[in-house]
């Protein structure tokens, strides 16, 4: 190769490279940090985005992926070091945390410049009045049944009514066989069981923990409903070790058909179906007190979303979220998830589904989404506190009324910070 | 081309020439007191930055109010400190911290040596002392996460340790061990003793196959039966060992948290929380990095003190 063509073929690489190189610049690349991917069929997530990227040339999304836990301590971690990702996927019980800190940022401007309507959003999380979290996909707890226990017991329909659900525990239970009418899980690893199986019925009957924003425990509707829980374990129908059981348990104990009734996600109807496909169960409404008629209130855990305040990439953290958020995606998200849909408008498919989600979305749109400890100040730490008043109360330490009153005590100690 | 040596001892061939040695920027004698600080240099970076930064960093976190959580975190001096001496909740963590590492520490002791001495003995046929050996090591093998689960399952209310003393009429209704307050720090410590007592009996078998055989004879002679040469020849020539490795697994026990969270997360209500939960659940559950670092750093205080006393057994020995 003489000289000149050598430099010929240098130049032309130079500008191939030049010319790649501006193409590389002028992509913008935003990091989407969640738990989800994990929890979703293999690449559905990853195919979402790379629809995203088709219809937003320049923007490149690279997904951060965990399992829960690790994911959140991941954001913590990135919060505090001012290197959390443009997107975040959120945790109700994280939001307000991560609002105070700092670390996530308002949406109300980016909505207003994207004139986009925030009313089709199922349910906005506000901390301080401003938008910090859209709910994407909802997963509500329904009552799960076990059909042929209940059969057993002469149970013939779903109970609605608290003096229902308590007379079909009282049917179903048989300690001789095993056999328990609820169980109720109160370990204090993740005390989730307090928002998901005990402060849920006072949502479902139209009730609320708070007032003004502020804690309300003492109301008539919580210490009422506390008092209801703990006749329930004097009538030895609630399935024994309450203290020790996580979510896990619980799950395990209704598939091995060891307990009539349990308050669970219907993400895990699958699990249920995998795990036992002969079990023959069914689903409801969580029941109210007796008399109530109003709309009731679903209890839901939510796979939410954020922007962070951090990002240098807003403009196109905000085209992901408004993205996500459309009907026609968060329809084909929650239907991959199943669960449902952040944006009212969407409409998802569970033709490939259980028939159960097809029922349970009859149930969510009767009813409400209801977990106030979304946006609630170190959500995990007070549902923890009053995790360990419950369980003085079942030990016989305290009353339903101290129980309430000394958590009332301790959140307001929290709100106050 | 000079070696180490070289510059040590400044010299090639056997021709010393101290004038071209003291050429650069160092003379020979500061080259000579700089070799060794050399030698010890990439340890020292390590422990720097990997013990040395984080731990100055907690004792920092633990003077500021609300570390991490703040962006203009203020000094505050020894308030968390004073915040977290006067919680009831530190104080139980503490006792039953202490209970929980005295126990384990006393139950591994006696049960190693039990195991130890069984192994050592030349009673047993050797092919059950090989199948033994393998099944008292077993415990050993296991993950916490494992050892964890095995537990919960074993004392479950519907578990086989239930199933198994109401069917010997041992008790008449099921027991919940981990759920009940009265039960769930012993069947906690119960279950620490299992996970924990083959590392003795692996080093106090080592140590018993150590003693001399001579000892034995010579106070057989001299008239001495099996419980005074186990105590005046066995203990004796194991105290070493017993010594380090007590020290040892204090220190480790004291700050065990896998297992109790993976059984009891601390409850039922505080009735297991240990130091270690405590400050778990003040950092990832509360968000108050300030006072898990103030907790933490008693944790490192209690263990430093042990530490003392380990480092002091050591340089006797």
């Amino acid at each position: 190769m003489n000289v000149r063509k050598y430099l010929a073929t240098m130049k032309a690489a130079a500008a191939v490279w030049a010319l790649c190189a501006t193409c590389a610049f002028a992509e913008t690349n935003i990091e989407f940090i969640q738990w989800w991917e994990p929890e979703m069929p293999a690449g559905a997530l990853r195919g979402i985005m790379d629809d995203f990227e088709a219809a937003n040339p320049g923007i490149k999304v690279t997904l951060v992926s965990g399992p829960y836990s690790a994911t959140h301590d991941q954001i913590v971690v990135g919060a505090a070091s001012g290197t959390l990702s443009d997107v975040v996927g959120l945790d109700g019980a994280w939001v307000n945390g991560l609002a105070k800190q700092g670390a996530i940022a308002s949406m109300d401007s980016l909505m207003a410049d994207a004139k986009y309507d925030p009313s089709q959003i199922a349910d906005i999380v506000k901390v301080n009045g401003q938008s910090v979290m859209f709910p994407l996909a909802s997963f509500v707890y329904p009552v799960f049944v076990n059909l042929d226990l209940a059969k057993a017991a002469g149970i013939d329909k779903m109970p609605a009514t608290r003096t229902e659900f308590a007379d079909a525990a009282k049917k179903m239970t048989n300690p001789d066989k095993n056999e328990y009418g609820w169980v109720l899980p109160l370990a204090l690893q993740n005390p989730g069981g307090i928002q998901n199986d005990v402060m849920s019925w006072v949502w479902a009957s139209g009730a609320s923990m708070l007032k003004d924003g502020k804690p309300d425990l003492e109301n008539e509707a919580v210490v009422g409903t506390l008092e209801y829980i703990k006749s329930l374990q004097d009538a030895g129908v609630i399935s024994p070790g309450i203290f020790a059981k996580k979510e896990q348990d619980k799950v395990e104990e209704f598939v091995n058909g060891r307990v009539g009734m349990m308050i669970d996600s219907l993400a895990h109807i699958n699990l249920i179906r995998e795990r036992n496909a002969k079990l023959n169960f069914g689903i409801s409404a969580l029941p109210a007190v007796d008399g109530y008629t109003g709309k009731r209130g679903l209890p839901y855990a939510s796979w939410g979303i954020g922007i962070s305040d951090s990002s240098e990439h807003k403009a196109e953290a905000w085209k992901l979220v408004e993205y996500l958020m459309s009907p026609d995606v968060n329809g084909r998200l929650v239907s991959i998830a199943n669960a449902f849909p952040g944006n009212v408008k969407a409409k998802p498919d569970f033709s490939k589904s259980d028939p159960l989600f097809e029922e349970a979305f009859k149930i969510f749109q009767s009813g409400h989404l209801a977990n106030e400890f979304v946006g609630l100040p170190v959500a995990e730490d007070l549902m923890r506190d009053m995790n360990v008043e419950v369980q003085k109360m079942f030990d016989g330490q305290q009353t339903a009324k101290d129980a309430a009153a000394n958590t009332q005590k301790q959140w307001l100690v929290e709100f106050a910070k | 081309m000079s070696s180490a040596n070289e510059i040590l001892m400044g010299t090639q061939a056997g021709t010393f020439k101290p004038r071209t040695r003291q050429r650069g920027m160092f003379s020979y004698k500061t080259k000579k007191r700089l070799v060794p600080f050399l030698y010890v240099a990439p340890a020292a970076v390590l422990f720097s930055l990997l013990m040395l930064f984080p731990m100055i960093t907690v004792l920092r976190y633990s003077l500021m109010d609300g570390a991490i959580m703040k962006k203009n975190a203020v000094f505050v001096g020894l308030q968390n400190y004073v915040t977290i001496f006067s919680d009831p909740v530190f104080w139980q963590s503490v006792g039953q911290t202490l209970y929980f590492t005295v126990m384990s520490v006393i139950f591994h002791l006696l049960i190693g040596l039990a195991f130890a001495l069984l192994l050592n003995t030349q009673r047993i046929d050797p092919t059950l002392r090989s199948i033994l050996r393998v099944l008292f090591i077993l415990p050993w093998l296991f993950t916490a996460v494992i050892i964890a689960i095995i537990w919960r399952l074993l004392l479950d209310p519907n578990g086989v340790v239930n199933s198994i003393l109401i069917a010997l009429h041992i008790v008449d209704f099921k027991v919940e061990w981990f759920s009940s307050t009265k039960t769930a720090l012993h069947a906690l410590t119960f279950a620490n003793i299992w996970a924990g007592y083959p590392l003795y009996m692996v080093s106090l078998l080592a140590g018993l196959q150590g003693i001399p055989k001579e000892l034995y004879e010579a106070a057989g002679i001299d008239g001495a039966n099996e419980v005074q040469k186990f105590r005046y020849i066995t203990i004796p020539q194991l105290m070493p060992i017993i010594i380090s490795i007590a020290l040892l697994d204090f220190i480790w026990t004291m700050q065990v948290f896998p297992l109790v969270w993976m059984t009891t997360g601390g409850g039922p209500i505080h009735s297991t929380e240990v130091l270690s939960t405590y400050t778990y659940k003040l950092a990832f559950s509360s968000y108050e990095f300030s006072l898990a670092s103030a907790s933490a750093i008693c944790i490192l205080i209690m263990s430093m003190s042990v530490t003392y006393f380990y480092i002091k057994h050591q340089k006797a020995r």
